[in-house]
């Protein structure tokens, strides 16, 4: 039972290693944590995070909605994306170190590669499921193959599309925590040691990691809206 | 009447023999007590297995790196071999962790560095690490038993961070000592692990004690120190003095002289509690002084080879060790 109720008691500790400094015992005097450093963290897990996106949305995007479009290459889309989802991220930054080295951009390398499955995978799936009539109409409109993709498949699977954007996101957000191993710092470093922040500090980064997470989730729902054309909309009431 | 008094004599007969086992048991153990202590004073006579230690149960435990876990399995092996149930955690992420762990009891001891026990748990600045390693022990100690808890006597061989270099850079800057960096540490990359950062006996002494700026810190998994320093992707690398890698391949790796003290040098000592200790009977301290003191400075150097270059377990390296040694029959 106390030991059940041990994390609500911890918690008001995090809250406060995010809001104030604190006193380290390693540190030679110098204070950990507060604001400014929980901050200086957060952001560097946002930019790696977009970097990383980013070149996922460049790499599998196009070619997710360009296969789906072809209606060719499922097995290799599916394989690629079951195989890429069961690949440990761990041993994939310490690969993409051993083969380029340590920092920003190996980093953003092995993020990237988890974020491509989902995207690609929903993309094919998303403009594989789009209702072919609609697809013969464009095409008798004489839209070209490109136009067909952009304005008429692409705004029908949006849900799908962003479906796998969005996942994409989380797990690199998430993952981006592992970072310190490989010389970046992000919000990772509260977790990983201990040593200097305590057991405060290793709360607060995963609430801090947690919290970015689904700060993105949410703007991404929110684009998701903006982009879903109001034909689609689901009427309530 | 009569049935009774035979109810009365069988009792008497069943009490009889209890006594006697008792007896006979409680003077196998004293006997037990009086040969091992006796091979005690040898230096590396074989463990006895002490029947009475079954009935204890210990959880050894080690921080998550090969030295580590080579101790806590030599450790956990030998007490094996002295009689106890014992369980092993070898993963244990920080000092902080561990100490916690053995405060709750979910480990009942583990090895930690004298230094780090006073720098991380009493808040010594490094400078205040005595060198000897008996009185820092002592002092380590002192600290330890006001909060119910104990430490046993130090290891023979100290292990402690250093800054460590190729061979070509040290030629190429003329560096032997820590203090030779400076005037030239801003040309210079420094890696070392994610923790080193902040840590007064890492990045923040080279920076307030030596008063070394380096040209930039990057922090990586423990595990790579060495490759980044190979790869030409790190000018310096935070190594550990019982790196096996210092003596295999002393024509390619040296470590400058911390003429400073910034990094102070840690022997071993096994932290338990109290409790435990009582708990667990004379033969559980008996039996870890035993097996630590073939541990010099060279043997843990070809411990960590066998782990970390031959890629052995850390199971197998202490199973080795006790039996080269002696104090497991082969």
């Amino acid at each position: 039972m106390s030991a059940a109720l041990l994390p609500l008691a911890s918690f008001g500790g995090a809250i406060e290693f995010i809001f104030s400094e604190q006193t380290s015992n390693v540190t030679g005097g110098k204070k950990v944590g507060g604001f400014e450093q929980a901050m200086e963290l957060a952001l560097k897990q946002l930019e790696v995070t977009a970097l990383a996106l980013a070149l996922a949305l460049i790499v599998a995007l196009p070619l997710g909605l360009y296969l789906g479009h072809r209606g060719k290459g499922e097995g290799v889309v599916i394989g690629f994306g079951n195989a890429g989802r069961a690949l440990p991220e761990l041993a994939l930054i310490a690969l993409v170190a051993a083969l380029i080295g340590i920092g920003l951009v190996p980093v953003t390398l092995a993020l990237a590669v988890l974020g491509i499955p989902p995207i690609l995978t929903n993309a094919y799936v998303g403009v594989r499921q789009v209702d072919p009539a609609a697809v013969d109409a464009a095409r008798g409109m004489g839209m070209s193959e490109a136009e067909i993709i952009r304005k008429v498949e692409l705004p029908l699977s949006i849900s799908t599309v962003m479906g796998g954007i969005r996942s994409a996101t989380i797990a690199i957000v998430a993952t981006a925590t592992i970072a310190p191993l490989a010389g970046v710092v992000t919000l990772g470093d509260f977790i990983i040691n201990a040593s200097i922040y305590g057991e405060d500090g290793r709360l607060a980064g995963a609430i801090l990691v947690a919290l970015l997470a689904l700060s993105l989730e949410g703007l991404l729902a929110l684009l998701q809206r903006r982009l879903t054309s109001d034909g689609l909309k689901v009427k309530t009431a | 009447m009569r049935t009774d008094q035979t109810r009365v004599r069988v009792l008497l007969a069943a009490l009889a023999a209890l006594a006697l086992t008792l007896g006979v048991a409680a003077c196998g153990s004293s006997d037990d007590s009086t040969t091992s202590g006796s091979t005690d004073s040898g230096e590396a006579g074989a463990i006895e297995s002490n029947p009475d230690n079954g009935k204890v149960t210990l959880t050894i435990g080690s921080k998550n790196f090969p030295e580590q876990e080579i101790l806590g399995e030599i450790y956990a092996q030998a007490l094996t071999a002295a009689g106890y149930k014992v369980k092993s955690a070898l993963n244990l992420g920080s000092e902080t962790v561990a100490l916690k762990a053995v405060k709750s009891g979910q480990i009942s001891g583990y090895p930690e560095y004298a230094s780090t026990a006073l720098t991380s748990f009493f808040g010594l600045e490094p400078e205040e690490v005595p060198a000897d390693a008996t009185e820092a022990w002592e002092k380590a100690n002192e600290e330890f038993e006001k909060e119910g808890l104990e430490a046993f006597e130090p290891t023979p061989f100290a292990s402690a961070n250093a800054v460590g270099t190729t061979k070509a850079t040290a030629d190429k800057y003329e560096l032997e000592t820590v203090s030779d960096l400076e005037g030239v540490s801003e040309e210079l990359s420094l890696y070392g692990s994610p923790e080193c950062r902040q840590r007064i006996d890492c990045l923040a002494g080279l920076e307030e004690l030596y008063g070394l700026k380096f040209k930039s810190f990057t922090p990586v998994d423990i595990g790579l120190r060495y490759t980044v320093l190979e790869k030409g992707q790190a000018d310096l690398s935070i190594l550990f003095t019982t790196d096996p890698q210092l003596s295999a391949e002393a024509d390619k790796f040296v470590i400058l002289e911390d003429d400073k003290k910034v990094f102070p040098a840690g022997n071993v000592i096994f932290v338990t509690t109290q409790k435990v200790a009582e708990e667990a009977g004379p033969d559980y301290e008996k039996t870890i002084l035993q097996v630590q003191e073939g541990l010099d400075l060279k043997v843990v150097q070809e411990l960590d080879a066998r782990v970390e270059l031959e890629k052995e377990t850390p199971k197998q390296a202490a199973a080795a060790y006790l039996e080269s040694a002696g104090y497991v029959g082969s």
